[in-house]
């Protein structure tokens, strides 16, 4: 109970500084930023209105004072280029992209992580070296490119799949999944490497630990040795990376959402710092950035599931 | 069975020199030029004339792939510096006074790491505006902030030890001390990450070129020759192939030659990437 408490707020200062750094960001722009949240068109008088609600007019620290309690009643603004809200566009763009990287880095943990630790425990021989030299592949092809290739083989070429768009699953589940396979399937692909190389490593690091010998002296069958004592501890690391894995993916899905043409959050970052659209710009780095601290808070909290020792210390 | 990290070191450092010689021969010289609009020629194959083919304007693919990769190297080689010389500064100055300076420089450091880089690039970009060196100074700010963990953890583990002491009893000064003794000790794990950084920092300029945010066209990287690779890719397969086999042997590359690094840099991990 202490490790949750504790892990916990240790989060809140980190989420406080990143409120803090996207906020310091939007007030480096040059020019006045009601301003600029209200576009080239906006007339003298709604500028000043918008400075006074937003307390521009006042010192700095009192400025991230208002902006920080709009914060956290969820008035992150509206959108300069649609007027809407920013704050559910935001998260119904979240929404799209998140059912693509979760699917994704499930499915690529499924097969990455008992494939990494079967790599390690033959460690150099020859199926360690062609799935170590598969992930260091799949590693290196940049997920725009494999986008771009899935896109012209298996929608182009054969047709077997529809080739860019997006139909929510909520209005039509099949058309929807077929939609969603290409993009999953590069993200996949991608992880894949990343994620066996980790469990690889990871297991490495407990094979040649005393209790494996012990486990092996007791005349444990190798199969059992392997998942029943090294798996168990090598999963700790894999799965905390899992968490940074995540994020990352969420911070780098614009790519492969432009490929795809997919209305997600990272199409919505990068069209909003087209139009300079200020107000989506900070809603959907506070939102990603936000999501990348609690994924990896609850990760660091599903820790001790795996390795009793953390929550002890 | 050792031989397969011996291979390693030498296909990496193969594509990689093979890539600096094509990228100093691109920024020099290439066999057409590469910004050359020629409509008779569009969309021709690759052939005698033209090896790898032209694109929707008639422009010499392997020229322009030749052009990027100069341009592609020299943003990498320079926001690497400018991620290493700002990271060092800040590790070294936060690890040397300790305290609460270290305390505060560290929190904003952490909180920055819990962007996911290429996030902290794309708010750094908004605001410096989207041309090669706001790409520069936006991922050499977003990677800067591992440089500065590594190096002030490094600070931290040698500053106690008896040569540091022993400096400073000689009258040297607090800075020739730091230079002197203390960042060499910096350099095994920064060689080690500065590796893996030129290769995040490549596909992330490619990325953001492939996006629009990057080097502006009509001037090549492999980034934005995708890009504008997209609309022909059915009837003009070598534009959307090659400028991707030439990131993907890159990375493929820098990832061989860092395991191998590694390898011989942090016993610790001999083997185990």
């Amino acid at each position: 109970m202490r490790f949750i408490i504790t892990r916990t707020a240790m989060a809140i200062p980190t989420l406080l500084i990143v409120a803090v750094t996207v906020f310091i960001l939007i007030r480096m722009v040059p020019g006045d930023p009601a301003a600029l949240m209200l576009g080239d068109n906006a007339d003298a008088e709604s500028v000043a209105r918008l400075q006074a609600r937003l307390g521009l007019d006042q010192p700095l620290p009192v400025q991230f004072a208002v902006w920080f309690r709009h914060l956290l009643t969820g008035d992150l603004g509206q959108s300069i280029t649609t007027g809407q809200e920013v704050l559910p566009l935001v998260w119904k763009r979240f929404l799209v992209s998140a059912q693509i990287v979760v699917v994704a880095v499930f499915l690529a943990c499924l097969i990455a992580v008992p494939a990494g630790a079967i790599a390690a425990w033959r460690q150099n021989g020859r199926l360690d070296v062609s799935l170590v030299s598969l992930a260091t592949l799949l590693m290196s092809i940049p997920t725009f490119w494999l986008g771009l290739l899935l896109l012209l083989f298996l929608g182009l070429k054969q047709q077997w799949l529809p080739v860019v768009g997006y139909v929510s699953i909520a209005d039509d589940p099949w058309r929807g999944i077929l939609y969603l396979v290409m993009p999953i399937l590069t993200m996949f692909l991608h992880e894949l490497g990343v994620l066996l190389r980790m469990a690889r490593a990871s297991t490495l690091e407990v094979k040649n630990l005393e209790y494996i010998s012990h486990a092996r002296a007791k005349g444990l069958a190798e199969s059992t040795v392997l998942w029943r004592h090294a798996f168990k501890n090598s999963f700790g690391p894999t799965w905390t990376l899992i968490g940074l894995v995540l994020g990352n993916l969420l911070g780098g899905i614009a790519v492969v959402e432009t490929v795809f043409t997919i209305p997600g959050i990272g199409r919505l970052l990068v069209d909003a710092i087209f139009g300079r659209d200020y107000p989506v710009i900070q809603g959907c780095m506070l939102m990603i950035a936000a999501i990348y601290v609690v994924v990896n808070l609850v990760v660091d909290l599903c820790y001790p599931l795996f390795d009793p020792r953390v929550a002890v210390e | 069975m050792r031989l397969p990290f011996q291979i390693n070191a030498m296909v990496g450092g193969a594509i990689i020199g093979f890539l600096l010689l094509v990228a100093l021969c691109g920024a020099f010289w290439t066999p057409y030029d590469p910004l050359g609009i020629s409509f008779s020629d569009k969309l021709t194959p690759p052939g005698p004339s033209h090896w790898l083919g032209t694109d929707e304007f008639g422009r010499d693919v392997a020229s322009r792939l030749m052009a990027g990769a100069a341009t592609s190297v020299w943003v990498s080689i320079t926001t690497v510096t400018l991620a290493i010389s700002v990271g060092v500064v800040i590790g070294v100055t936060s690890g040397y006074a300790r305290g609460w300076f270290d305390r505060i420089v560290m929190a904003f450091n952490d909180a920055l790491l819990a962007f996911p880089g290429i996030l902290l690039a794309l708010g750094l970009l908004a605001v410096l505006g989207a041309n090669k060196y706001g790409i520069i100074v936006a991922l050499g700010i977003a990677y800067s902030p591992s440089v500065a963990r590594i190096v002030r953890g490094t600070v931290l583990s040698i500053r106690e030890r008896e040569f540091i002491a022993a400096s400073r009893v000689t009258g040297n000064s607090e800075i020739y001390t730091m230079c002197r003794h203390v960042l060499p000790n910096c350099i095994a794990p920064l060689t080690v990450l500065a590796t893996s950084m030129f290769g995040w920092v490549l596909l992330a300029e490619s990325s953001l070129s492939f996006l629009g945010l990057g080097v502006p066209p009509p001037a090549p990287t492999w980034g934005n020759m995708l890009a504008s690779a997209r609309p022909f890719i059915a009837q003009a397969v070598w534009l959307a192939v090659l400028p991707g086999l030439c990131i993907s042997i890159t990375l493929l590359g820098i990832n061989l030659l860092g395991d191998a690094l590694r390898d011989r840099l942090d016993p610790r991990m001999r083997g185990r990437t």
